[in-house]
């Protein structure tokens, strides 16, 4: 089949703007731009993030989109020479402000990577970590918090019985939704996931899937992936990104069923990327 | 198609001869290497056991023509060398954190590892006769004190070395894990990188220890010897090494003998310490 041909046989969709009503924009991005030195990695991105919804960034591997959750949680402050410029606004404060305690944005913005990482501790210990960082609780109100964070990931009935075990010891799957539970313990409002299942099998990524499905109940969600049937099937929201910029934000429904540009509509049939 | 097999077969016979030559002259290379270790350790089996005894732990160095042991001089090298390990370990330990966690882009940290390498291979002779200069003058007197801080100018380097290159072998997403559940930088490097550099760590500080408990003409200069029990750190304070070279060098066959026990004692303490430390990176790479 000609390409040419299919491209322009797709027809120009009218659609009302996005409704929103209902929806508590948790995080605003506003007129966001990023630097890694002199290259410009982003480029006036506008995106808002809604409360108890998973929103995922998709695009082509270096179209920016695990830069622009890496500017969430401000990871990119522990390299030098990025900078980012614009506004990122959670629940109306800036969060780009160098006024910004660190600490406490990551405390409130948790992050799952692409790799698991547990630390080298117990598993035990690697939930209990984050708890005792900003709580001080009793050893059985500690437990009981390791036990919750482990169900939530539910991970508690494999590991109920060796908690004393090496966090290492687990495989992959297991490992990532350890991380999950890491990132649950510390009570955060946002979760970020950075391509949380690319290392995994799929039946581990069906867990994990499942797993934010469930929490985006009392979390804001936002998910990197370059697995477009993962963003169709955990996201509400999606944002599609190429060459830095966003090209389209809509609901994934729309998103997947009748993009409104013609890169977006490439990207999601599989033309490119 | 014959003649191409025959020019085939005529060059991969070559190239099996040239196979076995280089074979049996690199296995002859091994052999005449390891004889040396092999005649070396035997000697050294032979002529230090046979002066090995109870006496060689409980009593002091004797003067000549009397029986004796090495007490004080296996003791002064025990404090010499853990003093050394206690001063020079901290220094190590936070040069290198800074060079692998917070400088990692100053300029400051390529001038600390290129002076720091300098320092990894300075002569030791160099070393004692520094701190003779620095120490040892100043003091009026020869000390265990000089002898321990010449030792832990030897083991700082090392400890530097292997914090850092174990501290850079932590993944960076270890650390941005640390950071994303607000963990501050400090809490980060003491409580997730040490413990994932611990065994990396502890092997570089056993092998410094190992460097320096054979080590001989620092302590010339500094500690210098003392031929009686002392735990007086302020003054001369007998060790293995000095013992082993001034009894080797004596005319009197008794000395001689002891001071091959000394060698044997010193080379198995070192045996011992090389074997943990492969004992522990080896549990490093498993997990």
């Amino acid at each position: 089949m000609n390409v040419a041909s299919v491209s322009t046989a797709i027809p120009t969709v009218v659609r009302p703007p996005l409704d929103v009503s209902g929806l508590n924009e948790r995080i605003s991005i506003k007129d966001l731009n990023f630097y890694y030195g002199d290259h410009k990695a982003l480029k006036d991105i506008s995106i808002p993030l809604y409360k108890n919804k998973v929103t995922a960034f998709i695009g082509p591997s270096g179209c920016g989109k695990s830069t622009l959750l890496r500017i969430l949680n401000r990871m990119y402050d522990l390299y030098p020479n990025q900078r980012a410029d614009g506004h990122v606004t959670l629940d109306g404060k800036d969060i780009l402000s160098p006024k910004q305690d660190l600490n406490l944005l990551r405390a409130r913005i948790g992050m799952v990577f692409q790799k698991p990482t547990p630390f080298p501790m117990s598993i035990y210990e690697n939930v209990a970590f984050g708890i005792r960082l900003y709580e001080k609780l009793s050893k059985a109100e500690l437990d009981d918090r390791v036990e919750s964070a482990l169900r939530r990931a539910a991970l508690w009935e494999e590991v109920k019985g060796k908690l004393n075990a090496n966090g290492l010891s687990l495989s992959g799957g297991q490992q990532q939704r350890l991380c999950i539970a890491r990132t649950v313990s510390v009570r955060p409002e946002v979760i970020l996931f950075d391509e949380p299942c690319s290392a995994l099998d799929p039946i581990s990524t069906a867990k994990i899937e499942e797993l934010i499905d469930e929490l985006k109940s009392e979390y804001t969600i936002v998910i990197v992936t370059h697995n477009m049937q993962q963003a169709a099937r955990v996201s509400d929201f999606t944002a599609f990104m190429y060459l830095g910029e966003l090209v389209e934000f809509d609901t994934t429904t729309q998103m997947f069923t009748a993009p409104r540009d013609k890169r977006t509509q490439d990207y999601i049939t599989g033309r490119f990327g | 198609m014959a003649a191409e097999s025959t020019v085939m077969n005529s060059l991969y016979a070559r190239r099996r001869r040239r196979n076995v030559i280089t074979m049996v002259l690199s296995l002859c290379a091994t052999l005449l290497g390891l004889g040396w270790l092999v005649l070396i350790l035997g000697v050294l089996l032979w002529e230090g056991f046979s002066g090995l005894s109870l006496r060689v732990f409980t009593e002091m160095t004797p003067p000549p023509g009397s029986s004796g042991g090495l007490l004080n001089a296996i003791a002064g090298s025990v404090v010499i060398t853990a003093l050394a390990v206690v001063i020079g370990t901290p220094i190590g330990m936070l040069a290198g954190t800074y060079m692998a966690e917070y400088g990692r882009h100053e300029k400051l940290t390529s001038v600390v590892r290129f002076i720091n390498d300098i320092l990894l291979s300075a002569p030791s002779i160099v070393i004692g006769l520094f701190i003779y200069e620095v120490v040892v003058r100043p003091m009026g007197h020869f000390s265990g004190w000089a002898g321990a801080i010449a030792l832990a100018v030897i083991v700082i380097p090392v400890v530097v070395r292997t914090t850092e290159d174990m501290l850079m072998l932590v993944p960076d997403s270890l650390r941005e894990a640390a950071a994303s559940i607000g963990l501050p930088r400090s809490m980060m490097i003491t409580r997730i990188a040490y413990r994932a550099a611990k065994a990396g760590i502890v092997t570089g500080i056993l092998l410094a220890v190992a460097r320096i408990s054979g080590e001989t003409a620092p302590l010339l200069f500094t500690a210098l010897n003392n031929q009686f029990w002392s735990t007086n750190m302020n003054a001369p304070v007998a060790s293995l090494p000095v013992v082993i070279f001034q009894f080797a060098l004596s005319p009197y066959k008794d000395w001689q003998a002891l001071a091959w026990t000394g060698a044997l004692i010193i080379t198995f303490a070192v045996l011992a310490l090389s074997v943990s430390a492969r004992a522990l990176s080896s549990t490093r790479k498993q997990s």
